[in-house]
C-alpha cells in the first residue's frame, strides 16, 4: 500500500505486484467479486417465474428428479436435481418471479 | 393537360411529399430535442448539396387498411450530397411518417442507396430514427432488414459506414449500425437494445428505464456500440464532419492531405511521462504534442478508456493511433481494450491509414470476471488484426513494456515496420519486482533479511534489465530515439513507408477470434 494517499481520483490498482496509480473505469467499479459455487445451492439459470414446486423440505431426491417448474421466455422449463440429497429449504414458491443466480433450493 | 399544368401538378406533389408527416408529429419531434429528417440532412450537407432518390416510392401493404394510408416516401429520405465538398450517400429515417417504421419499400430504398455507394465508393451515412419493422408488413418487414444487413457486410471494408442513432433503434434494427464503422449517439435522444425495458419487465421481472438500459452513455460507456458522443445533434453533426476530415472516400482511395501545422506549444513532449513508472499521466498529451495542430479524434472516447484510439495526422497525412492510457486502470489490456484496437486497427488497415502505436502497459488485467470473459479470446483479436495488418505499423515504447503486452502492442514480431523506444523504456519479460520473485526466489528465501535481499535483487534486475538497451542488442527495437526527436522520426517513417508493399499468400479471408 502507497504511504502518502493518492489524490482523489487516482485509486491503486496492483499488477505484477506493482502497485500503479491510476483512475478507475465504470465498468471496473461495477465489477462484482467472484463468489464459489457451494454444491448445496440450486441457483436459477434464467430468470422466469416458478410455476410448480415438486418437492417438500426434508424430502430425499436423487439426481435428476425434477424440483420445479419454471416458466421463462414463454417456455416451462423442468429444474431437475444435480445430485441425489435431502432438501433442506425451498427459498421460493410457486407464483414467484426469480432472477438469474438466485438460489431456489437449498440441499443438507 | 398543358405544359403549366403538369408543372404545377409535379411541384404540388412534391410539395405535399416533402413536407412528410403531419405538422403535430414534427412539433412533437421538436419538443424533445430533435430535428426532423429533412433538417437533419440540410444540417449535416454542404448547402444545396442533397439530391433526392425515391421521392415518389409508396408502400404496396394492401392489409390491415394500410392501402388507405399514405406514407411520404415510405418513411424515409434517401440521396447524395456532399460534406466539405466530400461526396456521400445518406439517409435519414422519418419518425413523423408512421414512427419511421421499416416497411420493405422503405427498406428498398435504403439498399439502393447503399448499392449505389458500394459502386460508386461513396461513404453512406444512415440516420436511424424508427420504431422499428412495421409490423403490418410482416415477414416482408424482416426481409427489408435482412436486405440491409447483406450490403452492410458487402460495403464493410470497402466505404466508410456510419450511422448516426437520432432516436429510436431497437430489435433487429440495432443491427445495422452494429455491422457499420463508427456509430455516433447523442444524449437523451439514442435509444438502442435488442428487447426494450417493456419486454424485459413483462418476460423477467426487470424493471429498467430506456435510457439506462440503452441511452447514449450506456453506449459509450458501457456497452461500447457508440463510437462518438454528443451532447445534441449539432454538436453530433460537427462530430462526424471532423471525421470526415480524416477518412477516405473508399478504401481504393487515400484520405486527403491537409496543410502541415506543427504541434501546439502548450504541449511539451519532455515533460509529459513521468520517470517512475507506477505514475500515471495521460497519453493523449504525447499524441497531441506528436501530431499536426495537436489535433487528435478520441473514437470510443468513453469505453474501455484504458486504451487511446483515434485520428491524427503526422506532416499532413491522416494516421490511426493507438496507445495504451496509463491514467485509466494503469493502460492494462483487458477485453474490452482488446475489442476497441482491434476493431480501430482493421478498419485503418482497410482503409490504407497507417498506423502509430504507442505503449505503456504492465500488462493484462488480471481477475476471475476477465477471464470468464473470455480474455484470452477477446486478448487474440488484437494480435490477430495487427498482425493482419499492411498498412505501414510504427511502433513507439515509451515506458513499460512487459511481458504478452509488449508483444501484443505491434512489437516487431508482429510485423511492425518500425520499433523505437524512449530511454526511459522498460522492455522485459515482466516487471522487475515480479521477475527479482522468481529468479532469485531461493536467495531471498534463505537470506537473512529477505526483505532487504528482495529489495537489492529487484535493483539489481531493475538495473540490469529496466531499459530499452537488452532489446535493442538483439534487434527486437530498431533505435532508441530522444521524445525530442520523435515527431521528425515518425514524418520520416511515414514518408518512407509510402510505397510500402507486403504481399501474403492467397486466402478468402482469415478466421478472426470472436
Amino acid at each position: 500500500m502507497s504511504a502518502v494517499p493518492l489524490p482523489e481520483s487516482l485509486r491503486e490498482l496492483v499488477i505484477g505486484e506493482v502497485p500503479y496509480e491510476t483512475r478507475y473505469t465504470k465498468k471496473f467499479e461495477m465489477r462484482t467479486p467472484y463468489v464459489p459455487p457451494d454444491p448445496r445451492h440450486v441457483r436459477c439459470v434464467i430468470p422466469g417465474i416458478v410455476l410448480t414446486v415438486a418437492v417438500r423440505k426434508g424430502m430425499r431426491v436423487s439426481g435428476g428428479d425434477p424440483l420445479l417448474v419454471l416458466e421463462a421466455m414463454k417456455m416451462q422449463n423442468q429444474v431437475v436435481s444435480p445430485h441425489e440429497g435431502i432438501i433442506r429449504a425451498i427459498c421460493v414458491s410457486a407464483g414467484d418471479a426469480v432472477t438469474k443466480g438466485q438460489v431456489l433450493l437449498e440441499f443438507e | 393537360m398543358s405544359t403549366t399544368n403538369k408543372h404545377v401538378d409535379f411541384f404540388r406533389r412534391k410539395d405535399h411529399l416533402v413536407n412528410g408527416g403531419a405538422n403535430r408529429a414534427s412539433e412533437k419531434q421538436m419538443a424533445l430535442g430533435k430535428l426532423t429528417a429533412r433538417d437533419r440532412i440540410t444540417a449535416l450537407l454542404d448547402v444545396d448539396s442533397f439530391y433526392e432518390f425515391d421521392l415518389f416510392v409508396e408502400h404496396r401493404c394492401r392489409d390491415f387498411d394500410m392501402d388507405k394510408k399514405v406514407l411520404p416516401g415510405d418513411g424515409v429520405i434517401t440521396g447524395t450530397g456532399s460534406i466539405m465538398g466530400y461526396p456521400v450517400c445518406i439517409y435519414a429515417q422519418d419518425f413523423t411518417v408512421a414512427g419511421g417504421s421499416l416497411g420493405l419499400m422503405h427498406a428498398r430504398k435504403i439498399t439502393k442507396i447503399m448499392d449505389h455507394a458500394i459502386k460508386m465508393g461513396m461513404p453512406i451515412i444512415g440516420i436511424n430514427d424508427s420504431g422499428g419493422a412495421r409490423i403490418q408488413e410482416g415477414v416482408d418487414s424482416l426481409a427489408g432488414y435482412g436486405e440491409i444487413f447483406y450490403r452492410n457486410t458487402l460495403a464493410s471494408g470497402i466505404v466508410p459506414q456510419i450511422s448516426v442513432i437520432l432516436g429510436p433503434c431497437a430489435g433487429g434494427a440495432v443491427y445495422s449500425p452494429a455491422l457499420t464503422d463508427f456509430v455516433f449517439v447523442v444524449d437523451n435522444i439514442s435509444k438502442m437494445f435488442i428487447t426494450g425495458p417493456e419486454v424485459i419487465k413483462t418476460v423477467l421481472g426487470e424493471e429498467i428505464s430506456m435510457e439506462d438500459l440503452g441511452g447514449a452513455r450506456v453506449h459509450s460507456e458501457i456497452s461500447g456500440n457508440a463510437h462518438f458522443y454528443a451532447r445534441n445533434e449539432l454538436e453530433c453533426f460537427h462530430k462526424i464532419k471532423q471525421l470526415f476530415t480524416f477518412i477516405p472516400w473508399n478504401n481504393r482511395k487515400k484520405a486527403g492531405r491537409y496543410p502541415v501545422k506543427p504541434p501546439k506549444a502548450k504541449f511539451d513532449i519532455e515533460r509529459i511521462v513521468p520517470m517512475d513508472s507506477r505514475k500515471p499521466y495521460d497519453v493523449r498529451h504525447v499524441i497531441c504534442a506528436l501530431c499536426d495542430n495537436s489535433e487528435f479524434l478520441d473514437v470510443h472516447a468513453g469505453w474501455a478508456a484504458n486504451i487511446v484510439v483515434g485520428f491524427a495526422r503526422i506532416d499532413g497525412e491522416t494516421v490511426g493511433i493507438v496507445a495504451n492510457q496509463p491514467m485509466v486502470l494503469a493502460g492494462v489490456l483487458d477485453v474490452d481494450s482488446s475489442d476497441k484496437a482491434a476493431r480501430f486497427i482493421r478498419f485503418c488497415d482497410a482503409f490504407g491509414i497507417p498506423l502509430i502505436t504507442f505503449v505503456d502497459l504492465p500488462g493484462y488485467l488480471p481477475g476471475v470476471d476477465q477471464e470468464h470473459a473470455g480474455v484470452i479470446r477477446h486478448g487474440a483479436k488484437l494480435l490477430y488484426a495487427f498482425s493482419e495488418a499492411t498498412v505501414p505499423k510504427i511502433t513507439v515504447i515509451l515506458r513499460k513494456a512487459y511481458g504478452g503486452g509488449y508483444i501484443a502492442m505491434c512489437s516487431r514480431h508482429l510485423g511492425a515496420d518500425f520499433v523505437v523506444a524512449w530511454p526511459t523504456a522498460e522492455i522485459a519479460v515482466m516487471g522487475p519486482e515480479g521477475a527479482a520473485n522468481i529468479i532469485f526466489r531461493n536467495e531471498i528465501a534463505s537470506a537473512a533479511d529477505p526483505a532487504e535481499m528482495r529489495r537489492l535483487k529487484v535493483a539489481e534486475y531493475t538495473e540490469k534489465f529496466a531499459n530499452p538497451y537488452v532489446a535493442a542488442a538483439s534487434g527486437h527495437i530498431d533505435a532508441v530515439i530522444s521524445p525530442a526527436a520523435t515527431r521528425d522520426f515518425l514524418i520520416h517513417a511515414i514518408q518512407v513507408s509510402a510505397n510500402k508493399s507486403e504481399s501474403r499468400p492467397y486466402k478468402k479471408h482469415g478466421i478472426p477470434p470472436a
